[in-house]
């Protein structure tokens, strides 16, 4: 039986590496999953994302470390003997079976009886809403509703956890939306754990109860959608959700940091040390921004740092604007359209501006190992869709 | 106007030649196996009886063309496939060079090839003291065996089953197979529920691309058969060449033909089917 901690433990990595010759594409993960939790793996390509799901699958055997599910340690089972399945990639549906019979397919091999086989999978592919075409080849269908077989294939067979490699990459953004309410509200009805793997951080915040942001082949931080994009804990996540609002700083004393423009403020530190580099974001709609010589005057005793406006984009519900605060640092504001007469009063390209915001929403986080390099398009796509 | 004539220019120059050097020689031969008479005195009778001697006096030879061929297709099938799977799977980087290795045989005339196997099956050459040693060869020799013409019909024509098996199989997205393992299937069961459906089409080219021309091949049995190992290739061969019996070799030609499209339909009617799918395919 499991040991005790492992009772609401659905999937357990304890310090799993996988090695590619000289690559490590996985480097000492450790990871604990709960019973009927949508859970995401979200990063960049190359973070070791896939890499994780395909030996959580048997795909792939950990170099180092040890995978447990429901207590077992299954890190030396092939594929077929472990209670999990796979929703792929592109999908992998058989071409040459029809719709029923890809269904069908994992409940056979397990030698279910025949009736029974018939009425999952005619349970199945009515939760999908392909009840009508279960004669059909799958070379007849269209990618969204391949997607749906795909999904049908792996949940009829009940699996412990089940698995999906960016199941949505490859439809077009319109029938994403449809789908990842539709895969939120059907891991909800059958209460299977579920990992998901994506590079969307939309995608990640909007379905998981939890998210990994991994970077690099390591977890970077595990946490509810909500803190993972309030408070990133290091640069990398920082820039990876949301659009990177970073400002070098050093730590200057227990709860203080000082940020490179010399403005010193208090902050959690956490277990940073004095002296130690890090950075300060804030998320751009925590930012205020007024003209020089107006916000002074205010005197609303808030932090603040001084720029120079690089670039003001209207983005139809709010203007996006970039202020340079000299030195290569560039800080984001977004704010929203909702009176016209303020809007057209937001300062425009080249006038010196001054960003101050909230002392609570300001946060330290560390530099990430091997830098922040994040591609920066998928955090721009948040606010450029809303 | 113009769009519609460009097809007819593509297809042109192909079927000129088609016409010209298939379609009018059968027709001729057609005729030619209706004649009588002998050397210098042929006519054209409605003879059929060219048609029922021919089968009378060569039926053994028939039989025997299609086991040959129908025994060397099966040999070729089961040395390719595996060879065929591990150039499309596990070759990696020396997939080129398996490959070329597949084709490099016929850099050398078909015929050279032939006459090097009588060498190299005679009855004093190693090969046949091994094969005598474990038994293979009971009358003391292999030459002039129906076994020495199947091994060099399956030799001259396993690339042409090579070749496009591994076509099929190359095709085969390897995630469908990692689907399979997914889905319960131990690698026997995902190899005969997927990798071997998804690679039949690659089965029935490459059989047919062998047990054609091997049925009228006449070179194998003539180097390397004996007497008893005659094809009916060899028949036409000496009836036309040798004793210049026009009429019944082109008779023999035609009920070839005939039985070779008898085969390949029953054949293609049966691997079309869904039984060579595998019972999900219902």
């Amino acid at each position: 039986m499991a040991a005790a901690q492992d009772q609401d433990s659905n999937v357990v990595l304890h310090g799993v590496t996988k090695r590619f010759d000289e690559f490590v594409a996985v480097d000492d993960l450790s990871l604990e999953l709960a019973r009927g939790e949508f859970f995401t793996l979200l990063g960049p390509s190359g973070c070791g994302k896939t890499t994780t799901l395909r030996m959580i699958a048997g795909f792939e055997r950990p170099s180092e470390g040890e995978i447990r599910i429901e207590g077992e340690d299954v890190a030396t089972l092939p594929p077929h003997k472990r209670p999990t399945n796979t929703v792929f990639q592109s999908y992998a549906l058989f071409p040459h079976l029809s719709v029923e019979a890809n269904v069908a397919f994992g409940l056979k091999r397990k030698k279910v009886a025949k009736d029974e086989i018939a009425e999952r999978v005619a349970t199945e592919l009515r939760r999908v809403g392909l009840a009508a075409d279960a004669n059909r080849r799958p070379s007849q269908l269209s990618g969204g509703m391949q997607q749906r077989v795909a999904l049908a294939r792996a949940l009829v067979n009940l699996p412990k956890v089940l698995l999906l490699d960016e199941p949505l990459g490859a439809l077009d953004l319109k029938l994403r939306k449809g789908l990842q309410v539709e895969l939120k509200r059907i891991q909800r009805e059958v209460g299977i754990t579920f990992v998901y793997v994506t590079h969307d951080q939309e995608e990640a915040l909007t379905m998981s109860d939890r998210i990994a942001v991994m970077n690099r082949g390591r977890v970077e931080q595990v946490d509810v959608p909500e803190e993972i994009y309030a408070r990133p804990t290091t640069t990398f996540v920082a820039g990876f959700i949301g659009v990177s609002n970073l400002m070098p700083a050093t730590v200057s004393g227990p709860g203080k940091v000082k940020l490179d423009s010399g403005l010193e403020v208090a902050a959690s530190t956490g277990a940073l040390a004095a002296g130690e580099g890090c950075a300060a974001v804030v998320r751009p709609e925590k930012l205020r921004i007024g003209l020089s010589g107006e916000t002074e005057a205010a005197g609303d005793g808030l932090p603040r740092v001084e720029g120079v406006v690089e670039s003001s984009v209207y983005l139809g519900t709010a203007t996006q604007i970039v202020v340079n605060l000299g030195g290569d640092v560039r800080m984001t504001v977004l704010v929203p359209n909702a009176d016209e007469a303020e809007r057209q009063r937001l300062p425009g390209g080249g006038a010196k501006v001054v960003l101050s915001w909230e002392p609570d929403h300001m946060h330290v986080v560390t530099e990430s190992v091997g830098g922040d390099s994040a591609d920066p398009e998928p955090a721009l796509s948040t606010n450029q869709e809303g | 106007m113009r769009r519609r004539i460009v097809p007819y220019f593509l297809l042109g120059p192909g079927t000129i030649w088609l016409v010209l050097f298939f379609v009018l020689p059968l027709f001729y031969m057609a005729e030619l196996s209706l004649w009588s008479g002998a050397v210098g005195s042929f006519e054209f009778s409605w003879h059929w009886a060219n048609y029922s001697e021919a089968l009378e006096l060569y039926d053994s030879q028939f039989v025997r063309s299609f086991f040959y061929a129908g025994a060397a297709t099966v040999l070729s099938l089961l040395l390719a496939y595996p060879l065929a799977y591990a150039i499309a799977f596990k070759a990696g980087r020396w997939r080129n060079v398996m490959l070329f290795a597949v084709i490099a045989p016929f850099f050398t005339t078909y015929l050279i090839r032939t006459i090097a196997w009588e060498t190299i099956l005679s009855d004093e050459s190693p090969v046949t003291e091994v094969l005598k040693a474990i038994g293979l060869a009971p009358s003391g020799h292999v030459l002039a065996t129906s076994g020495a013409v199947i091994a060099g019909l399956t030799y001259n024509y396993l690339p042409f089953m090579i070749l496009p098996l591994y076509a099929s199989l190359d095709r085969i997205d390897v995630r469908l197979i990692e689907a399979a393992k997914d889905l319960y299937s131990s690698a026997t069961q995902s190899f005969l529920r997927v990798t071997l459906p998804l690679s039949a089409p690659g089965i029935v080219a490459g059989t047919l691309l062998t047990f054609i021309p091997a049925v009228g091949d006449y070179v194998n049995a003539q180097f390397l058969g004996g007497v008893g190992n005659r094809m009916i290739g060899n028949v036409i061969q000496s009836l036309y060449l040798s004793q210049s019996d026009y009429p019944s070799a082109a008779a023999l030609s035609f009920v070839l033909m005939v039985l070779i499209m008898i085969v390949v339909v029953v054949y293609i009617r049966f691997a079309g089917s869904e039984a060579l799918m595998g019972e999900e395919a219902r």
